[in-house]
């Protein structure tokens, strides 16, 4: 999978802080990973105060999202290939 | 109009190829017009200490370094932001300073992964209408050079020259 314009994504927060994001995440997701600044998630290295919280749920994976002048996105994809890849990066800490 | 510029020379010292220290600037939002023109200013400083620098930013930040500087007196190299986060945290490419223009939490967080995947020494430039809370929200080491700049940029030049980071 590509860049995110590629993606068919759906905005679960926008015009919030990263710290939100993050506590968006590890309030409303039981499934959760924390992760380094600059890990990939699909093809998009993580911009973010470490730790940065992924969330899982089924075959979707919600990140955060950052652009320098749009701030910080939470987003929701359904992947299961990366859904997958992520679960065994989560298992192999 | 090329945007986008290789890496510099390597300058060639007696028999030895001596690679100069290098810079990178890592560009916000341009919304608040002072990024442009300190950028430059720090660009200008930094190759005058014989620093090589190197500016990141998205399309827009970019392109008003460029359009401001046509025959590249001050700039060398230009990247796509993205690109640069990508190159150093694949290990591709590093740099012995970074500099973080921040005037919203975005700029934080940048500036947090500059922290977290390089080997740089991190520098947070930080101005606009919300510096003194964006000051309180730096929790990762770094020097902090802020002041509440928005259209005049000298308050930022001053505290820059304060610091005096080429030299550092």
């Amino acid at each position: 999978m590509g860049c995110v314009e590629s993606m068919n994504y759906e905005i679960l927060m926008r015009d919030g802080s990263f710290k939100e994001c993050r506590d968006y995440i590890k309030g409303h997701f039981k499934e959760y990973l924390e992760v380094v600044p600059g890990f990939k998630v699909f093809d998009i290295h993580l911009i973010g105060i470490p730790p940065i919280a992924i969330g899982l749920e089924n075959d979707f994976i919600v990140f955060p999202y950052t652009k320098p002048c749009h701030g910080t996105f939470l987003l929701r994809v359904e992947d299961t290939a990366e859904a997958a890849r992520l679960r065994a990066t989560k298992k192999t800490k | 109009m090329n945007l986008y510029q290789k890496e510099g020379p390597i300058i060639l010292s007696g028999d030895t190829a001596v690679k100069p220290a290098t810079a990178l600037l890592v560009l916000g939002c341009p919304q608040v017009p002072v990024q442009t023109s300190i950028a430059l200013y720090l660009i200008f400083r930094l190759k005058k200490a014989g620093i090589v620098p190197v500016v990141a930013g998205n399309k827009a930040a970019n392109t008003l370094l460029v359009i401001a500087d046509p025959d590249r007196h001050y700039l060398g190299e230009v990247m796509d932001l993205d690109r640069a986060v990508a190159q150093i945290s694949e290990k591709k490419r590093d740099f012995d300073r970074c500099f973080v223009f921040i005037h919203n939490d975005a700029g934080i967080s940048y500036a947090a992964t500059m922290g977290a995947i390089s080997k740089a020494k991190l520098f947070t430039l930080i101005y606009g209408e919300h510096e003194e809370d964006l000051v309180k929200q730096v929790d990762f080491p770094c020097t902090t050079i802020a002041a509440k700049a928005v259209h005049n940029p000298l308050p930022l030049k001053k505290a820059i020259d304060e610091v005096a980071p080429w030299a550092a």
